[in-house]
């Protein structure tokens, strides 16, 4: 009886040392597929969700200004990052007082036309909204919808597209 | 107005009324196309060379029967048969065909005709015949100036078309639309006009500003379209004949998404401001502005209904792109398409009955019709990406653009015309010069 017990028990112990290893093989496994995950979106040129989150096509209004900001498909939100890149555009816009600009909106080839020239113009107001938050007058600021009429990539794949849904700051003057 | 032309349509014989004579069902697909002989319209010497003079065609019969064959080939219910089986000559054919000739061949309708030239007009007399009954169904005669030829050829197809299938044909017909060149990133878009069956391509405008949607008014002679003039995104107004072009309204902001209303009297189209599209018609008599939608979601795409009573649109106020249809004054909103995906560029049927769009679902583009409750909803084609239809006259066929998908350098995009019968048989590419987008079909020039 006794010995059976320590027996069952030592069994017991094996298979719970059993279900850890197993646990943890899973979770070293989850550790490396999530990995592999994240070096594929980088290597195809960095998305967080199915915003463009790269430097591929960016061009700068002044050093470590960058001049556009990048939306979610069918979006004209804002995300953290754009209203980073927002901040550093309003704060050398009120250094910089003289200098008008144009908020050109675009949208991917993934839509209609004439809903995608709306979509534009909604974002680039979401971005110019933003500016005028952070103290840029709305005299100094016009917005043009691209819809998808201006592509910087001509891919037609998700990476391509992600670059396309953008608002860009031009100077005007 | 040169294209406006006088013809002078002088009825020989009124057609007969046919009760079992040959008919055409358009209503179901073009799986048994009717076996039609389109014998070569007969010309006497003297008129033949008279007009190969003028108008530097051998033989202008043979071809103004080429147009007809063509028309009717392409348009997927008849099937126009070998000449080179004919056994009659067209002359003695044109006077008293021997419908047992005509017959061994399985011709079951047959056109036959004469050209003439007569105090410098091009005099076209034309019968249509049901073989099996051996009967003649219509006569017609008219004259017009002779580089008219073309459109002699699209005017018969329409009576043929109407006679055998009991609806006004769509082929004597223009086609507005965007011709486009140069990379996809920077491409360069024209104004451009040609007939139905490609021919007499011509641009409007040069390229040196963005172009798009153009859309004809109810005579056919006015265009409405969008224009980044100065990098100013407004709706123009363009009078095809002289060329005279104008912004339509004065508006603080971008109008686009441009149509005329039934009568031609308005334009229906979008404003955007502050990030909110809203549907405006603007009265081109008076001038008077009117605010149709009030909402802060993106509205556009507007059609009106052809009684101009509705209106069909474009709306994500429900957090996607749907179609709705609203009274003219703006009124009685409602959402009409349900199904999974989602919808834009809603046009209404010239018959009233149907609306056709666009849809994109899981990655994919359709062309469909639906009730203009929003029922019996039929997709027609899918694609990678399609969109824009626009309607023939007669409410039978649509006529589209589509861009193929690019490879992984970015290269082999283009776009081109397509049409579909309303069945979803007969889709055919439209041949165009260059790359092209956003067609519009215009009504029957002459009727």
């Amino acid at each position: 009886m006794k010995k059976s017990r320590i027996r069952n028990i030592d069994q017991g112990a094996i298979m719970k040392l059993n279900k850890i290893l197993k646990n943890t093989l899973l979770i070293v496994f989850a550790c490396f597929a999530l990995s592999a995950c994240a070096t594929s979106k980088k290597s195809t040129g960095q998305m967080q969700g199915d915003v463009y989150t790269g430097t591929d096509t960016v061009e700068y209004l002044a050093s470590g200004v960058p001049d556009r900001v990048f939306f979610a498909t069918n979006e004209s939100v804002l995300t953290t990052a754009s209203r980073e890149t927002l901040r550093k555009q309003a704060a050398y816009l009120r250094k910089n007082s003289k200098i008008t600009i144009v908020l050109e909106g675009h949208a991917d080839e993934r839509g209609t036309r004439e809903y995608n020239l709306a979509l534009g113009e909604r974002r680039a107001n979401a971005a110019k909204d933003y500016l005028m938050t952070y103290g840029i007058s709305s005299d100094r600021i016009s917005v043009l919808s691209y819809g998808k009429e201006r592509p910087v990539d001509s891919g037609s794949n998700p990476l391509a597209w992600s670059k396309n849904r953008r608002s860009v700051t031009v100077k005007a003057n | 107005m040169k294209i406006l032309i006088k013809i002078i349509i002088l009825l020989i014989i009124i057609p007969s009324k046919s009760f079992s004579l040959i008919e055409v069902d358009i209503t179901r697909g073009n799986l048994d196309p009717l076996p039609i002989a389109v014998s070569p319209l007969s010309i006497d010497e003297n008129s033949r060379q008279n007009f190969e003079k003028i108008l530097k065609k051998r033989n202008i019969g043979e071809e103004i029967s080429k147009i007809i064959e063509v028309n009717l080939k392409t348009s997927g219910l008849f099937n126009p048969l070998n000449k080179d089986a004919f056994l009659q000559a067209p002359d003695i054919a044109n006077l008293k065909p021997r419908f047992e000739d005509w017959n061994l061949i399985k011709a079951q309708a047959l056109i036959t005709g004469k050209v003439s030239y007569l105090d410098e007009k091009l005099r076209v007399e034309f019968r249509l015949w049901d073989v099996l009954a051996g009967k003649e169904m219509v006569a017609l005669a008219f004259t017009t100036v002779p580089t008219n030829w073309r459109r002699v050829g699209h005017i018969i197809t329409d009576k043929v078309y109407q006679r055998l299938t009991g609806e006004k044909g769509y082929f004597d017909t223009r086609i507005i639309y965007v011709a486009e060149e140069g990379p996809k990133t920077k491409r360069i878009k024209k104004l451009a006009i040609m007939d139905q069956d490609g021919a007499n391509n011509k641009f409007l405008t040069l390229g040196n500003e963005l172009v798009l949607t153009p859309r004809f008014n109810p005579t056919s002679q006015m265009v409405t379209y969008l224009s980044y003039f100065r990098n100013l995104p407004r709706v123009y107004l363009l009078d095809i004949e002289t060329g005279m072009q104008e912004v339509v309204g004065d508006f603080p902001g971008m109008t686009f998404a441009p149509r005329f209303s039934p009568n031609g009297k308005k334009i229906i189209m979008s404003f955007a401001k502050d990030g909110n599209s809203e549907i405006y018609t603007m009265d081109l008599e008076n001038r008077i502005v009117e605010k149709i939608t009030n909402h802060p979601s993106i509205d556009t795409s507007p059609s009106f209904s052809p009684d101009g009573k509705f209106i069909c649109f474009n709306s994500d106020r429900s957090g996607y792109q749907q179609i709705y249809v609203m009274k003219s004054d703006g009124s009685n909103v409602k959402r009409i398409s349900f199904g999974k995906g989602l919808y834009g560029t809603p046009v209404w049927s010239p018959r009233g009955d149907l609306i056709a769009f666009t849809k994109l679902h899981k990655g994919k583009f359709y062309i469909g019709v639906m009730r203009t409750d929003g029922s019996g909803e039929r997709l027609l084609t899918e694609n990678f990406y399609q969109e824009a239809p626009s309607w023939s006259p007669n409410g039978r066929v649509l006529i589209f653009y589509r861009e193929t998908k690019t490879d992984d350098k970015g290269e082999g995009f283009s776009a081109k015309l397509w049409s579909i019968d309303l069945t979803g048989y007969n889709e055919r590419m439209v041949k165009t010069p260059t790359d092209a987008s956003d067609p519009s079909w215009s009504s029957l020039l002459s009727n």
